[in-house]
């Protein structure tokens, strides 16, 4: 086992406990902060897998930005410091076996899918992958559609966001 | 060197735990949060694939970038309609958010 | 490869001989050795931090007529001991109702993420943590844990004034990074590059004088990220007592104090970086490292010494003309600067360094002269607006 399968195993561990903990934790605040620590894990992982731009973006915009929102969000919404009452349907047990079935059908799929355990070729020397990926996002043969579809749905939401929230005088 | 069947296998297990939030929780706030480790889930498989296919190819992380305008457009008009809807009403659980139902 | 050309790397290598001489495996020693290397790094930072202490006490002694610490030690230089000791002895007190995890572990986060700043700092050529490819962006991650300590913090101290200070925190850092990020790409533009080493190396003329507005309101972002005055409402004491960290005391206040000083003193740094051109000093930093190295801590001492002098000079602002400036002003100015910086910039390419120079500078003096001519207009008509009901009653 090498050096780099250790850290993946660990990123993945703390990955896992802390999603679980995001959807079964009692008080809310908590359960935003367990969501942070998923989305750092996430963070490691994109730099294990060599894209550093998307692992500071993944700080950048989730963390900086998201978790943030959601943590206001929870304090704006709460009437008193103390969560009672069940936080989770009656039929709870349901959907966990839904998802353990989600997680089957996905496993078992994959399986059959000759690519699985294939391993990654190593860089071309000389590979900028932040290079290549700012021309991708503009050039006309890329992504630009895409690229300005996003911003415009940025726009929309920013405008969106303001008029549902906003408290007439 | 890790094979790329380690992430899927992660990917889809932090998808089912976001599919088990988004189903079971009764904050609307907290079955955002469940919406979140899913997109996340999703964004993993999207940058492996990159990493492991051709990497000249950028659409794994061009995609990846778009996931992350959608999840900020998503949480941030999501939170507001969350907020308006306890301002109103003054509850954030799911079932209790019931007036259009007959 | 001697001590004197690459000091770091020639410790390293004689510490991994030395290392695999024991019959250590490979990895394990080059892990070690980066392990150390990281401990060196941010201890020297924090030793730094304990004469920021005294610096501070000095210079704002002088900015009011006084003579600042001068007791303990010649100059006052032990005093920062002394308040350390102070600090330690405190009683440490969590307030009922704290969430005890998160209570601890924010003062530890508001450190760290000044701390991590320091991976990316080229202190020279041969002396650096990291050389990443993405460090514009990487100083807005690192921030954005520091605003998730301020939260925490103010979450976990269960107390009204706490919440107060850190929404406002909140509210300020997130408009304030758009502005600052948007700054930061002109540097990017300029040199090509993200990376802190690429972006020094290629400024044979400092970005000063290329981008002087884009200096200028880095340095403005830079004073509201940090939270310090004129733009210290999380912690403004007059209004919510302290802020966030209200309720701590003894050392993790101390640490809370000593993140804030750091922090102020690192973008000192990270200004000298983008727009003063680091370690390089009319070539003065080719006589080493270790010379390149007390040439980048002077300029970021006398970046330090700016954030000081506007904080001690300049009085606090309220909160929504604090958003409205940042909104209304800064953030256009900062987008329309990069767009002009990028479009001048593509057409200079091709010309001789002079005619680059000059037309850079004057796109500058002209978008500035263009700005005040607004906001003199802007503040005319406000003046109006405000003194005219007084004359009509003077006329009475």
């Amino acid at each position: 086992m090498t050096f780099t399968q250790i850290i993946f195993l660990i990123t993945a561990a703390v990955i896992l406990g802390s999603a679980l903990m995001v959807v079964s934790t009692r008080n809310l605040v908590h359960a935003a902060l367990w969501l942070i620590v998923t989305l750092f894990g996430v963070a490691v992982l994109y730099a294990i897998l060599n894209a550093s731009f998307l692992a500071v973006v993944q700080v950048v915009v989730y963390i900086g930005a998201i978790a943030i929102l959601f943590i206001f969000a929870i304090m704006l919404t709460r009437r008193e410091m103390l969560d009672r009452g069940p936080q989770l349907n009656r039929g709870w047990w349901l959907n966990a076996i839904i998802a353990v079935l989600t997680f089957g059908g996905l496993f078992w799929m994959l399986q059959g899918w000759s690519g699985f355990s294939k391993a990654a070729a190593d860089f071309p020397s000389g590979y900028d992958a932040v290079g290549q990926l700012g021309k991708a996002l503009v050039s006309p043969t890329g992504f630009v559609l895409p690229f300005e579809v996003a911003s415009v749905l940025l726009l929309a939401a920013l405008v969106g966001a303001v008029y549902v929230a906003f408290t007439r005088k | 060197m890790i094979p790329l069947s380690w992430y899927l296998i992660l990917s889809a297990a932090l998808f089912s735990i976001g599919l088990f939030g988004v189903l079971s929780r009764r904050n609307a706030v907290a079955i955002l949060l469940g919406i979140e480790l899913m997109l996340n889930a999703v964004n993993i498989n999207l940058v492996s694939f990159w990493r492991y296919g051709d990497v000249s190819m950028m659409a794994g992380q061009v995609f990846a970038i778009i996931v992350f305008a959608v999840a900020a457009s998503e949480v941030a008009v999501g939170l507001a309609l969350v907020i308006s809807v306890y301002r109103r009403r003054n509850t954030v659980i799911a079932d209790e958010i019931d007036l259009m139902k007959w | 490869m001697n001590f004197w050309t690459d000091p770091v790397n020639f410790v390293a290598q004689w510490l991994l001989g030395l290392l695999t001489g024991w019959g250590m495996p490979g990895w394990l020693a080059s892990l070690l050795v980066q392990l150390i290397g990281v401990v060196v790094l941010v201890s020297m930072m924090m030793v730094i931090d304990i004469f920021l202490v005294w610096i501070e006490r000095k210079v704002v002694a002088r900015f009011q007529d006084r003579l600042g610490p001068n007791r303990v030690g010649p100059f006052g230089i032990i005093q920062p001991f002394a308040d350390i000791i102070k600090l330690i002895i405190k009683e440490d007190i969590t307030p009922n109702g704290a969430d005890k995890l998160i209570y601890n572990l924010a003062p530890i986060l508001s450190l760290m993420s000044v701390l991590l700043l320091w991976a990316i700092v080229p202190l020279a050529p041969v002396i650096l943590g990291v050389d990443l490819n993405v460090g514009a962006l990487y100083i807005i991650a690192a921030g954005a844990i520091g605003t998730l300590s301020i939260i925490m913090a103010a979450w976990a101290s269960n107390n009204k004034f706490a919440l107060l200070g850190a929404f406002r925190q909140v509210a300020v850092l997130v408009s304030f990074e758009v502005p600052m990020l948007a700054t930061m790409l002109i540097p990017t533009i300029l040199a090509g590059s993200m990376g802190m080493n690429e972006i020094i190396q290629s400024q044979n003329v400092w970005y000063i004088v290329l981008a002087p507005l884009a200096g200028l309101i880095f340095m403005i972002a830079a004073i509201a990220e940090l939270g310090r005055a004129p733009f210290d409402l999380n912690e403004a004491e007059s209004e919510i007592v302290a802020g966030y960290h209200i309720e701590y005391t003894g050392m993790k206040f101390g640490l809370f104090y000593a993140g804030e000083l750091l922090h102020a003193f690192t973008f000192g740094g990270f200004w000298a970086i983008l727009f003063l051109g680091g370690y390089r000093f009319f070539g003065l930093e080719n006589l080493g490292p270790i010379v390149a190295a007390a040439i980048l801590m002077a300029k970021a001492l006398f970046g330090y010494w700016l954030i000081m002098w506007v904080r001690y000079t300049v009085m606090r602002i309220r909160i929504d003309h604090m958003l409205a400036f940042n909104w209304k002003f800064l953030t256009p100015l900062a987008f329309t600067l990069l767009i002009l910086t990028a479009l001048m910039n593509a057409l200079l390419r091709g010309t001789s360094s002079g005619v680059y120079i000059l037309g850079m500078l004057l796109t500058n003096v002209i978008l500035g002269w263009i700005i005040v001519e607004i906001l003199r207009g802007f503040s005319r008509r406000e003046r109006e607006r405000v003194e005219g009901p007084q004359q009509a009653v003077a006329h009475q």
